[in-house]
C-alpha cells in the first residue's frame, strides 16, 4: 500500500477554466493508494512547492503526482521540491492536464473526465515507481570543433582561451572557410583576409588547439562528456613536419590546369598546391585525382625538387581516434553555383554570368585577376554590371523557400566595390525586397545608392541571353510597371545559400536533427539557439541557417560559453533512465538470443558468460552496460524472455498506467 | 467514482515517444489548437520501447482505438528506435486483424516536435473514424476461430 499525494494545479485560469480542478482533486482523493489530494492556484509558485513539501513531511508520502503542465516544462521543478523534502525525486510524476488537456479542449465536462483519467493513470504508474539515483559520469574536458571557417575558428579560440583543449578539424587543406575567400566585408568594407588571418595564426599557435586539416569525421560513439570520435586524416602525400612550406613543388608541378576551388573556378592551381597564400597550415597537399605520378606512376617532379624530402607518394588515409566531451558543428553553408540556377539564367552556359562568390574572388586583391574586375570570357573590364538578388532564394519552386539573409548586403557591397574600381561603370541591382536589418546595414545600402549611384530596380529578371558579346537582361520594374531590357557586360547572381551537400550525412553520424532545408535544428529556436537536442553537441554559425559574419561570431561565443559550462564540472549527472535486467542476473531467464544486442543502437548490450562449477561455459546471457545505455528501451520490448526492463518506464509502470488510464 | 464523472464514450489511447510526438502534442497545446477530447496520451521514451502487448492491454482496458506515433524516419532521438517500431508495426497489424480488431482502430504516424497542427489533425481524423465505428466490443467477445 502506497501513500501518494496528488496535487492539482489550476495554473491561474489556464487549467481551471476548462478543467474542474476541485472535482479532480476530490475524485483523486478517493483513488486507492492516494493519501492526500489538494488543488491550488499555482503549484509551481513558492507557496505551491511548500505545500507539496509540507504534505510529504506531514503525511509521510512515498509518491507525488503533480497534475499541472507538461513534464517538459516543470518536471525538474517538482522533482527538485520533492528532493528538498527528502523524497527521492524519481518518485514524483507529472500528469499533463494543461498542454494535453485544458488548452486543447472546450467542453469542461469532457476535459475534466480526461484530466481525471490522466491523473488516475499517473497515480497507478507512480505506485510502481522506484527510487532512482542519477548516474554520475566523468567529463572529458576536450572539445571537437568540426569546420574551420570563421565560426569554427572563433569557437576553438574561445574554448581554448577558457583553458580547455580543442581539436579543430576541416575537410579542406587549410582553415579559413568561406570568409578567407571574401574580398571586403560589409558594412565597414574592411578587408576580409586582414581581419581573419590573424585569427587563423592564433589557432595555429595556440597551445590548447590541435589543428587537423584535410580531415573528415568518420564516426561518433558515446554521449555527452564521453564521445569517442574517429577522424579520417586524408592522405596529404606531403609530410607536414618535414615540409617548410617553400612552395617550390607547387611552382614546378607540370599539371597546371586544375580549376581552383578557392578561386571558384576562375583561377588555376597545380596538382600539388596550397589553396591560398595565407593558408594555415601553410603546407601543400597532392590532389590524388589529378597527380600524374599517383595516377600513372610517371613524373615525380615534386619529389625530385623537394630539398627536405617531404613528398611521400605512399601516404595513406589514416583513422585517428580522439576522446572528447563536447562536439561543435561549424560546417557552414554552400552557395549554389550558376548551373544550379534557373534555365532562363543560362545555367552556367554563359561565362560572364557569375555567382556572387566568383565576384568576391574577382574583387579580391589575392584573386585570379589581382583585384581587377575582368570579364571571365575575354578579360575586358565590364562597363555595365547587372546584379540579380534572390537567384533561387525565396522561391519554393526552386526548392529554397527561405531568405538567404546575407545577399542584400553583399550585393550592395559588390556594386560599391565595382564602382570604387571602375569609376565610370554602371551597376544595376534587381531585387525583391531590401532586407538590411543589422547595425549600420541600412545606412550601408543607402550609401551605395547615394554616393556610388547604384541603380536599384524592384522586380524579377525573366531571361538573360547573349547578343553580340553582351548579355541582354530582360526584366520588369514592378514599381513603374515598365519592361526593362539592359545590355550588360557581366551579370552577377546572388545565388541561394543552401546547406552543405554532406549535411544530412553528418547529422546522421552525430545523431542530430535537421530541418526540411537540411540545416541543423536548434533545441529551441529562441531560447536554445546553439544547442541541439543531443546533449553535448552544439551548433555554431551557418550550419543552422544562413548567417552573416557578426551573427556567426556571436553564435561561436555562445557555444564556447555552453561548452565552458559543461566542462566546469568534474562529474556530469545523467538521468537514470536506463535499461536493466529484471532480476539481479539474467542467468536463468535469458535465452541468449541476443535480439537486444541487434536492437541496441549504442552497443550497450554485453555478452556475459555463465560458467558451471568446473568453469566450463554453460551459456551466454545479455547484460546491460548502463554507462553506454541511453534509455530508449528498444531492447526491453524486443526481449522474448521478458527479462529486460527500463528504469522509470518499466513494464509494470506502463501496464499500470494503461490500466489506470482505462479507468478500471 | 465512475458514476460521478461520466467517462467519454470513445477512448483513443495514444502511445507516443517523449522526444517528437509528446513534444508535438505539447506544441499543439501551447498554440491552443483544439482537437477531439477522446485521446489519452501515454508517454514512452521511444516508439521502439512500445511493446505490442501495451496495445492489447489498452484494448483490454477500454480503448476503442490506438495511435502509435514517434519521430520521423532518420530523426529518432535514439537513432533507430522508430525503425524498430515501424517493422514491428507491420507484424502487429496482421496480428490485430487476426484478433478481429478493425484496421481503422489502429493508427501509426510520424509527428515531429514541430508538428503541433499535424498532431491535432491526426487525433481529429482518428476520432472521426472511430466515431463511425462506435465503441469497441470487449476482446473476449471477439469471435476468433482458432
Amino acid at each position: 500500500m502506497s501513500r501518494i499525494g496528488v496535487f492539482v494545479c489550476h495554473c491561474g485560469e489556464n487549467i481551471g477554466r476548462t478543467v474542474d480542478c476541485g472535482k479532480v482533486a476530490l475524485e483523486s482523493g478517493k483513488l486507492q493508494n492516494v493519501a492526500i489530494s489538494i488543488d491550488y492556484k499555482y503549484m509551481c509558485s513558492s507557496p505551491g512547492q511548500e505545500l507539496i513539501k509540507n504534505s510529504i513531511r506531514e503525511h509521510g508520502l512515498d509518491g507525488v503526482v503533480v497534475a499541472a503542465c507538461s513534464p517538459r516544462m516543470h518536471e525538474k521543478t517538482f522533482r527538485g521540491a520533492c528532493a528538498q523534502a527528502a523524497l527521492n525525486p524519481y518518485l514524483c510524476e507529472m500528469a499533463n492536464i494543461r498542454e494535453h488537456c485544458s488548452w486543447v479542449h472546450d467542453d469542461k465536462e469532457a476535459a475534466t473526465a480526461k484530466a481525471m483519467d490522466i491523473v488516475r493513470s499517473l497515480v497507478a504508474k507512480t505506485v510502481r515507481n522506484e527510487k532512482l539515483f542519477p548516474i554520475k559520469i566523468p567529463v572529458t574536458k576536450r572539445a571537437l570543433v568540426i569546420g574551420g571557417g570563421v565560426g569554427g575558428i572563433q569557437t576553438a579560440l574561445d574554448i581554448a582561451n577558457s583553458g580547455h583543449e580543442v581539436i579543430l578539424i576541416d575537410k579542406s587543406p587549410s582553415i579559413g572557410g568561406r570568409m578567407a575567400a571574401l574580398s571586403e566585408t560589409f558594412p565597414t568594407l574592411d578587408c576580409s583576409q586582414c581581419i581573419l588571418t590573424p585569427k587563423m595564426v592564433d589557432v595555429a599557435q595556440h597551445s590548447k588547439i590541435k589543428l587537423v586539416t584535410y580531415a573528415e569525421l568518420e564516426s561518433v560513439e558515446g554521449f555527452v562528456g564521453n564521445f569517442k570520435v574517429k577522424i579520417r586524416q586524408k592522405a596529404r602525400y606531403v609530410d607536414p613536419i618535414k615540409c617548410t612550406g617553400c612552395g617550390l613543388c607547387s611552382q614546378k608541378c607540370p599539371v597546371k590546369n586544375i580549376a581552383s576551388e578557392f578561386d571558384e573556378g576562375l583561377g588555376m592551381r597545380r596538382a600539388i598546391y596550397t589553396p591560398f597564400p595565407q593558408a594555415i597550415p601553410n603546407r601543400p597537399v597532392i590532389d590524388k585525382n589529378n597527380c600524374t605520378k599517383l595516377k600513372t606512376g610517371k613524373c615525380g617532379v615534386c619529389q625530385k625538387i623537394c630539398q627536405v624530402g617531404a613528398i611521400n607518394y605512399e601516404d595513406k588515409d589514416q583513422i585517428v581516434e580522439y576522446e572528447v566531451g563536447a562536439i561543435v558543428v561549424a560546417t557552414g553553408l554552400r552557395a549554389l553555383e550558376t548551373r544550379e540556377i534557373y534555365p532562363e539564367y543560362g545555367q552556367g552556359r554563359h561565362k560572364d554570368i557569375i555567382t556572387a562568390m566568383q565576384f568576391e574572388r574577382l574583387a579580391s586583391a589575392s584573386g585570379p585577376t589581382l583585384g581587377v574586375i575582368k570579364r571571365p570570357s575575354d578579360g575586358k573590364v565590364p562597363e555595365k554590371i547587372v546584379f540579380i538578388q534572390c537567384a533561387g532564394s525565396r522561391d519554393s519552386n526552386a526548392g529554397y523557400p527561405y531568405c538567404s539573409k546575407i545577399c542584400c548586403m553583399y550585393t550592395a557591397k559588390h556594386a560599391m566595390l565595382y564602382k570604387h574600381k571602375v569609376h565610370d561603370g554602371k551597376a544595376f541591382v534587381f531585387y525583391m525586397d531590401i532586407r538590411a536589418c543589422g547595425k549600420n546595414y541600412e545606412e550601408f545600402v543607402r550609401r551605395g545608392i547615394e554616393e556610388d549611384e547604384t541603380s536599384y530596380l524592384r522586380g524579377r529578371v525573366a531571361k538573360i541571353y547573349e547578343e553580340n558579346g553582351q548579355l541582354v537582361v530582360n526584366g520588369i520594374d514592378t514599381l513603374s510597371g515598365e519592361k526593362m531590357s539592359i545590355k550588360a557586360d557581366m551579370v552577377v547572381l546572388a545565388t541561394a545559400m543552401s546547406a552543405q551537400l554532406e549535411s544530412v550525412h553528418l547529422a546522421q553520424l552525430l545523431g542530430i536533427s535537421y530541418d526540411q532545408n537540411n540545416f541543423y535544428s536548434e533545441l529551441h529556436p529562441k531560447l536554445n539557439p546553439v544547442d541541439t537536442a543531443t546533449a553535448g553537441i552544439f551548433l555554431a554559425g551557418s550550419c543552422a541557417g544562413p548567417r552573416d559574419i557578426p551573427d556567426t561570431v556571436a553564435s561561436a561565443g555562445a557555444v564556447a560559453a555552453k561548452v565552458g559550462g559543461l566542462f566546469s564540472k568534474e562529474l556530469l549527472e545523467r538521468e537514470p533512465i536506463v535499461a536493466c535486467t529484471k532480476s539481479f542476473s539474467n542467468m536463468n531467464t535469458c535465452s541468449g538470443c541476443f535480439s537486444c544486442l541487434q536492437a541496441c543502437p549504442y552497443g550497450a548490450i554485453e555478452q556475459e558468460i555463465i560458467v558451471d562449477k568446473k568453469q566450463q561455459q554453460k551459456k551466454m546471457v545479455a547484460k546491460v552496460n548502463q554507462g553506454l545505455c541511453q534509455g530508449c528501451g528498444s531492447c526491453v520490448s524486443i526481449c522474448r524472455a521478458g527479462c529486460l526492463d527500463l528504469k522509470g518506464f518499466s513494464d509494470e509502470q506502463m501496464y499500470e498506467s494503461i490500466i489506470g488510464m482505462g479507468g478500471s | 467514482m465512475q458514476e460521478s464523472i461520466p467517462s467519454q464514450k470513445i477512448k483513443i489511447f495514444a502511445f507516443v515517444c517523449n522526444w517528437c510526438t509528446y513534444a508535438g502534442a505539447d506544441l499543439a497545446g501551447t498554440a491552443r489548437m483544439h482537437y477531439a477530447a477522446d485521446v489519452r496520451i501515454i508517454r514512452h521514451t521511444c516508439t521502439g520501447r512500445i511493446d505490442p502487448l501495451f496495445l492489447i492491454k489498452a484494448f483490454e482496458n477500454g480503448a476503442d482505438a490506438v495511435i502509435v506515433s514517434g519521430c520521423h524516419p532518420n530523426d529518432c532521438h535514439y537513432n533507430e528506435g522508430n525503425y524498430l517500431a515501424r517493422r514491428r508495426w507491420a507484424v502487429v497489424r496482421k496480428l490485430f486483424a487476426f484478433m478481429g480488431i478493425d484496421d481503422k482502430r489502429i493508427h501509426f504516424s510520424w509527428v515531429s516536435a514541430a508538428e503541433g497542427a499535424k498532431w491535432a489533425q491526426l487525433v481529429n481524423d482518428v476520432a472521426a473514424k472511430v466515431a463511425q465505428l462506435g465503441p469497441m466490443k470487449y476482446l473476449d467477445s471477439c469471435e476468433v476461430d482458432l
